[in-house]
């Protein structure tokens, strides 16, 4: 372990600094459940069972029982032995096996088993270059997560965020667990506001380069950039339509701060707002029909919504003065924004319908809320001694998280897309 | 003596170089890379102190008399660059009315000059945010030049919101210094 730690060390420069997440408070109810060891998976760099309980713990809503100290490693339902887990208080039970396979591939199998029932819930088998090992455990552990909560499981996603270190900025894309970061943009000047596009291959984001805010847009594949609005004056607050063929960006070509549409190649800019105020941080909704912003129109900064094919926009924030960076919830049910009160910036979540918002967090500084795709989770930056890390919060404001770094600040997340891959 | 030491040293060394060398074969990628671009305009500039004299805007005036940049003289308010603004303000306010009024006069005295206006904003609050609020800011500056007779063409007012911070500090005293303009001519 100690050897593989120092490679890291010597093959990744130093800003390569890991994400590490702590576990801040709990769900209500957990499911307990034990990840046997796969058979074989000693031989594995990463063993593949401690990713899964890491995800599975990390989500607030598992208590992850022992599942070694056996004389013999189940890898088939036959070799359970039942009795064993239910004195351990397991509900559910993981197994599986691990194998190489001739063309250097890996075969990795797992079940998940109910323990009352004695039954199967899902299985899967993979084979994957040693390169996917990681995230091979991060889709086990969705599989495992979908079947037992009937949601959405997101620790196979991938986060993006910038990381200031003196005076150097990265953009840095990471496993949704902070591992394996890499740099996709380093800079010597800020870099804002990144947007993942909806298939999850491009990038878009504000840097200032060329001594002005200009949005680019930049293939995660290929490295390849390019401009997506660089008009006179600030161009800045990229956010995809759902469909991909549009952007929505904040120009100040023709005065004050407008939201124009745009499409990825660039070119020609539409407007969409039309206000003597602020109008800023545009977030399309997951139908793409309407689009929310933040505005100082009605003499405070307030939550509008406008549809994308332009026409009065309405308010939806009253409580306060300042009520910023509005995104729409997956489902479009809700949106989580930022809420100043009495000097504190906490994120909050407004439900549409009951118009009802609640404060999830107990920060002072918190900045920049992203949805998981699968909305129970919000990642968001914060400020903890003076240093920017990011934390999270479950949208029902019971799970919270801190990802932490041995150094810079860390600000600007964004949530990828969950991409089902066959 | 210094031999054995010598010695350790090669086998320290080597036993790096081994680790490195094994590390290629043996450090698992965790994910596939991600090409790495660097910004190319955004290469480390060391901050040069500014010359007093700027050569290419030398203007005699009469034969072997050179006149200083006034933009660049201590002694001129064109050496004054910065409009500061009260909390949640663009309004500017009248200690700085003077040094937009000089620059404005310098403009409409060189139309062929250009100037970035960059709107700044404390750190509290939303980013994108500030970046519109440092827009207004920087705004404020043009509309004021523009009444006074500089061409709209000449200014281009852009924002860098809470970003280029003056004080990293984070009290009142650095949150000042931090809300304001700076006034920036072509090539500087």
């Amino acid at each position: 372990m100690s050897r593989l730690l120092l490679c890291l060390l010597l093959a990744i420069p130093a800003a390569h600094a890991q994400l590490r997440i702590e576990i801040v408070g709990g769900g209500a109810s957990q499911y307990p459940v034990a990840v046997a060891q796969l058979k074989g998976e000693e031989r594995l760099p990463h063993k593949i069972t401690d990713i899964v309980a890491a995800d599975l713990y990390r989500s607030g809503l598992f208590k992850i029982v022992d599942g070694g100290g056996l004389a013999v490693i189940p890898s088939e339902p036959a070799e359970v032995q039942y009795p064993t887990w239910k004195a351990r208080s397991a509900d559910y039970l993981v197994i599986g096996s691990v194998s190489p396979l001739a063309n250097g591939y890996w075969d990795i199998r797992f079940r998940l088993l109910d323990v009352d029932k004695q039954s199967q819930l899902t299985g899967f088998a993979y084979q994957v270059t040693p390169l996917q090992l990681r995230n091979t455990a991060h889709k086990i552990a969705d599989a495992i997560y979908e079947k037992i909560t009937g949601d959405v499981g997101v620790f196979s996603t991938r986060i993006a965020y910038v990381v200031k270190t003196g005076t150097r900025f990265e953009l840095q894309v990471a496993e949704a667990d902070g591992y394996g970061a890499q740099t996709v943009l380093a800079s010597n000047e800020p870099i804002l506001s990144p947007t993942w596009s909806p298939e999850g291959t491009r990038i878009a984001y504000v840097s200032f380069e060329r001594k002005k805010p200009i949005v680019y847009l930049q293939s995660l594949l290929t490295g390849q950039r390019s401009i997506v609005a660089n008009f006179k004056g600030s161009n800045s607050a990229p956010a995809w339509s759902p469909d991909g063929k549009r952007l929505a960006v904040v120009l100040t070509k023709d005065g004050n701060s407008q939201i124009y549409l745009v499409t990825p190649e660039g070119g020609s800019a539409t407007r969409l707002t039309n206000s003597s105020a602020i109008d800023t941080e545009p977030n399309f909704s997951p139908d793409g029909q309407s689009i929310l912003f933040t505005s100082d129109r009605g003499g405070s900064a307030q939550i509008y919504r406008v549809s994308v094919n332009g026409g009065v926009p309405e308010r939806l924030t009253f409580d306060g003065t300042y009520n910023v960076s509005p995104r729409y919830a997956p489902d479009g049910k809700s949106f989580a924004f930022i809420q100043r009160n009495s000097g504190r910036f906490n994120v909050a979540l407004q439900d549409f319908a009951s118009k009802q918002a609640q404060v999830l967090t107990e920060n002072s500084m918190d900045e920049s809320p992203s949805f998981a795709p699968n909305g129970r989770i919000i990642l968001y930056a914060t400020e903890v001694r003076g240093r920017g890390i990011l934390a999270a919060v479950s949208s029902d404001g019971r799970v919270r998280q801190r990802f932490t770094t041995e150094s810079g600040d860390v600000r600007e997340p964004a949530w990828g897309p969950n991409i089902k891959s066959p | 003596m210094a031999m054995k030491k010598l010695l350790i040293r090669l086998a320290a060394l080597s036993a790096v170089l081994g680790l490195i060398a094994g590390c290629a074969s043996t450090a698992p990628k965790e994910q596939d890379p991600v090409p790495v671009v660097t910004g190319t305009a955004s290469k480390p500039e060391p901050v040069k102190p500014p010359p007093v004299v700027e050569q290419p805007k030398v203007t005699p005036v009469k034969p072997e008399v050179i006149v200083a940049n006034p933009l660049k003289d201590p002694g001129n308010i064109l050496s004054k660059r910065s409009v500061f603004y009260d909390y949640d303000s663009n309004v500017v306010k009248d200690e700085y009315k003077p040094v937009v009024t000089a620059h404005a006069r310098f403009l409409t005295l060189n139309r062929s000059r250009k100037i970035s206006i960059q709107g700044n904003t404390d750190e509290r609050g939303s980013r994108e945010y500030n970046i519109a609020l440092g827009q207004r800011r920087a705004d404020s500056v043009k509309q004021m030049m523009i009444l006074l007779g500089v061409q709209e063409a000449q200014i281009e007012s852009v924002s860098f919101g809470e970003e280029k911070p003056r004080s990293s500090g984070k009290d009142e005293a650095a949150f000042s210094e931090n809300r304001r303009s700076d006034i920036v001519y072509d090539g500087e």
